[in-house]
């Protein structure tokens, strides 16, 4: 039955994909949020299953058929649902089905043919997702992560008639290239090493090893695994695809580029948690790059203009909050995050979607303002997101975020502490500027960027080529979110206020669900020499220990609450109170300004030491030398070796029978004189 | 009785003198008769062969020969006239314009 989650939506991408041209918009987009509410209807009865096992041996595991059979290396096709795989089924399932419905609204102005198109790629990546957290084994898991990658780039270049969108998907597609060859690098020195891809037999190998304390084996392996992960999970260095891939369709960002395929890396490192966990060397560059990725994405979110792009950055910079948890061994705290990055984040790119779809293509901040009124489903909604993403309790972030911080510290990290805070810092500041811009103030018809009465008619960056007889002129009613949309919303919203709740500290349900999935299978920890015996006085001790942690956890709790609030505060001087302020710091600090809005110019950065190198090099180097110099060379070359001696050779045909016969005659006297005399 | 070897130095004569016939004369039906010449010393040492050896074959394959000497000089004589009535001329030199 397992097998049905992500055939499920397979089913639907065939018969969208083969039948959806002929097929009316309802039946295209209604199969494909059936299937997907029917994946997550058996995801949902699966993990009851799961929970109904006893703890230690929460799993079901379903083996297809035997893959690959060669020599030692034996690979089948096993879906397996465990603690950690439950949680990701239930967010991709559940949120993915919200997704579809909602997009049956947002994408009601594509052609039959092209809405198909859209929904039979959606329910293939939804497939291909489930493949990803189901399988068993290593090449089970690559599989759905190319595939997703692969629906990720289809879907970024949707609107593939518009150069930047297919801009877009091939840079996301190439960078993340980058990440897979480490990521295959890395399965191939797991496999050199142990002898095995299966999850669970790497985790039971592992645990019999020391952790190690010098970079070797291990370390460069996970460093591999990891580096596929900053790939996909949009992480320095290869971040800088992902605001970029914000050109596809909105609920596409929601649900691929915020709430599931993003977080695959951090997905990754926990399925590997032992693994991990055996290499502090890599886990400390983890901790270090994620804290990074979210301070410096968090800059870059404060100042830029594109409602979407903020989002991206933002979740650029969530995804670092969660991967300072892994690396910091606070596995638990880093999935409760993405757990709950998956709910609100997920709203808040469809409350921009929502905003973009009344506003007819409409993304710059500068031409919106005043949306409370007109909007008031997509504005309640979006404020809730943008709460629960500040972290102010007691709603979903604030739980899942002050976890992060608290074990950042616990675990003795105090530099990324102060770190993770700042970010938490600006995440409030950028969450609200966003909130204060989009729907405070009065309506911006005519920001300085673009003196287009229509604002976005100008405004080529919005390919879904809005009814243009809907103009929005000044004063004209917008339309809030239709039924489908204002749905997913509103149930998004309730998952913002409500998911964090099962993750309350002192009551942390889902850090007990999901501790099994971190350490190694119980024999194998038995075979590695640690009776049981030794881990109760660790408890013992932990519960000791837990009184003190627990006041720190109540101050680091105030600490945070006051900084998102501070945040909030901070946004609601600058961007409603005194918009001037940020006017005059934004000429004050010009060089700043500049510098975040172009991103730290890292994208230039790129195309300077990498982009043109390499193109350089193939132009110049392998095109214009190797290709045609060389190969084109030898093959012209031949021919006119050929030729060269063809005119020396053609003097010998004179065309006198004297000179022939003359020929033939010193030819039989030398053969002649050879057989007689030699 | 004459001994072999002077059959056969006067086969190599006639053969030598038969092949200078066809590389230094500047007439077809001079070189037609040189290579007639060479043929007939082919055919003196096979009788002479024969003769020694005690059988007929030397003198059986010197009919074959001299029939396809007859065939020859018809095929090369017809050639001749026509090359003739083409060019006017029967100097080889004259027609050596199958080249490249």
């Amino acid at each position: 039955m397992l097998a049905l989650i992500p055939l499920l939506p397979f089913a639907g991408f065939l018969v969208n994909a083969t039948l959806g041209r002929r097929l009316p918009k309802s039946v295209s987009g209604g199969l494909a949020s059936l299937v997907m509410l029917a994946s997550f209807a058996i995801s949902v009865m699966s993990v009851l299953q799961v929970a109904g096992r006893p703890v230690e041996d929460r799993a079901i595991q379903e083996s297809l058929y035997t893959w690959i059979a060669s020599g030692d290396l034996k690979i089948d096709v096993t879906f397996r649902v465990d603690t950690l795989s439950a949680v990701m089924i239930l967010v991709i399932t559940g949120i993915g089905s919200l997704i579809h419905i909602y997009s049956t609204a947002y994408m009601h102005d594509e052609s039959d043919s092209e809405f198909a198109r859209y929904f039979s790629y959606l329910n293939l990546f939804a497939a291909f997702m489930l493949v990803l957290v189901l399988g068993a084994n290593f090449p089970l898991m690559f599989v759905g992560w190319e595939g997703v990658g692969l629906c990720s780039y289809l879907l970024i270049g949707f609107w593939f008639k518009k150069k930047s969108a297919n801009d877009a998907g091939k840079k996301a597609f190439v960078v993340n290239r980058i990440g897979d060859y480490a990521f295959i690098l890395g399965m191939l020195a797991l496999f050199a090493k142990f002898g095995t891809l299966d999850f669970q037999e790497i985790a039971s190998a592992v645990a019999t090893l020391p952790a190690e304390m010098t970079f070797g084996v291990l370390s460069i392996t996970t460093l591999l695994l990891f580096i596929g992960a900053t790939g996909k999970s949009a992480q320095i260095p290869l971040y800088t695809w992902l605001p970029d891939a914000m050109e596809g369709p909105t609920p596409v960002s929601a649900l691929i580029h915020a709430a599931t395929m993003v977080t695959a890396g951090v997905y990754m490192i926990g399925r590997n948690a032992v693994l991990f966990e055996h290499a502090p060397q890599t886990m400390m560059i983890v901790a270090v790059i994620g804290a990074l990725t979210a301070l410096m994405a968090g800059t870059i979110g404060l100042v830029q203009n594109d409602i979407k792009r903020v989002l991206a950055y933002s979740t650029v910079s969530q995804l670092g909050y969660m991967f300072l948890a892994m690396g910091v061994g606070a596995f638990g705290a880093g999935i409760f995050h993405l757990y709950t990055h998956a709910f609100f984040k997920a709203l808040l790119f469809l409350g921009s979607g929502a905003v973009i779809h009344a506003l007819h293509g409409e993304q710059d901040i500068r031409n919106m303002g005043g949306l409370k009124k007109e909007l008031p489903i997509t504005f309640w909604t979006f404020v809730i997101g943008a709460v629960a993403i500040a972290g102010i309790p007691p709603l979903a972030g604030f739980f899942s975020k002050d976890e992060i911080l608290f074990e950042t510290f616990v675990e003795g990290h105090q530099i990324l502490w102060v770190v993770g805070a700042l970010t938490a810092l600006l995440t409030a500041t950028y969450m609200f500027r966003l909130v204060f811009l989009t729907f405070w103030g009065e309506r911006r018809h005519d920001a300085p960027a673009a003196h287009d009465p229509h604002g976005h008619a100008s405004d080529d960056s919005h390919g879904h080529a809005p009814a243009s007889s809907h103009g929005h002129g000044s004063g004209s009613h917008l339309h809030d979110a239709p039924p489908a949309m204002a749905l997913a919303l509103i149930v998004l919203a309730i998952g913002s206020v409500a998911a964090g709740w099962i993750g309350i500290p002192g009551n942390n349900v889902l850090a007990d669900w999901l501790h099994p999935a971190f350490e190694a299978p119980r024999a194998a920890a038995a075979v590695a020499g640690k009776p049981a015996a030794a881990a109760e006085p660790a408890a013992a001790e932990g519960e000791a220990a837990a009184e003190s942690h627990e006041t720190l956890e109540f101050a680091l709790m105030g600490v945070s609450t006051a900084i998102a609030v501070a945040g909030i505060w901070f946004a609601w001087m600058v961007w409603v109170k005194r918009r001037s302020i940020a006017e005059n710091a934004a000429r004050e600090f010009g060089w700043l300004h500049r510098l975040l809005l172009n991103k730290y110019y890292v994208d230039e950065i790129y195309d300077a030491t990498i982009v043109q190198p390499i193109r350089l090099a193939s132009q110049e180097g392998l095109w214009r030398g190797f290709d045609v110099k060389v190969i084109d060379g030898a093959v012209n070359g031949a021919a006119a070796i050929v030729n060269t001696s063809a005119t020396v050779m053609r003097r010998l045909q004179t065309g006198s029978v004297k000179t022939y016969a003359g020929s033939v005659f010193v030819g039989v006297v030398a053969i002649l004189a050879y057989y007689l005399w030699l | 009785m004459i001994p072999l070897s002077h059959y056969l130095i006067l086969s190599a004569t006639l053969f030598a003198i038969g092949a200078a016939g066809v590389f230094l004369r500047k007439n077809l039906i001079t070189i037609l008769l040189s290579v007639e010449i060479m043929l007939n010393a082919v055919n003196l040492t096979f009788v002479a062969f024969g003769r020694y050896a005690g059988d007929l074959d030397g003198q059986i394959i010197t009919f074959f020969v001299m029939t396809v000497a007859a065939a020859e000089a018809a095929v090369g004589l017809a050639l001749v006239i026509a090359l003739f009535r083409h060019r006017e001329s029967l100097n080889p030199d004259a027609f050596t314009s199958l080249k490249w």
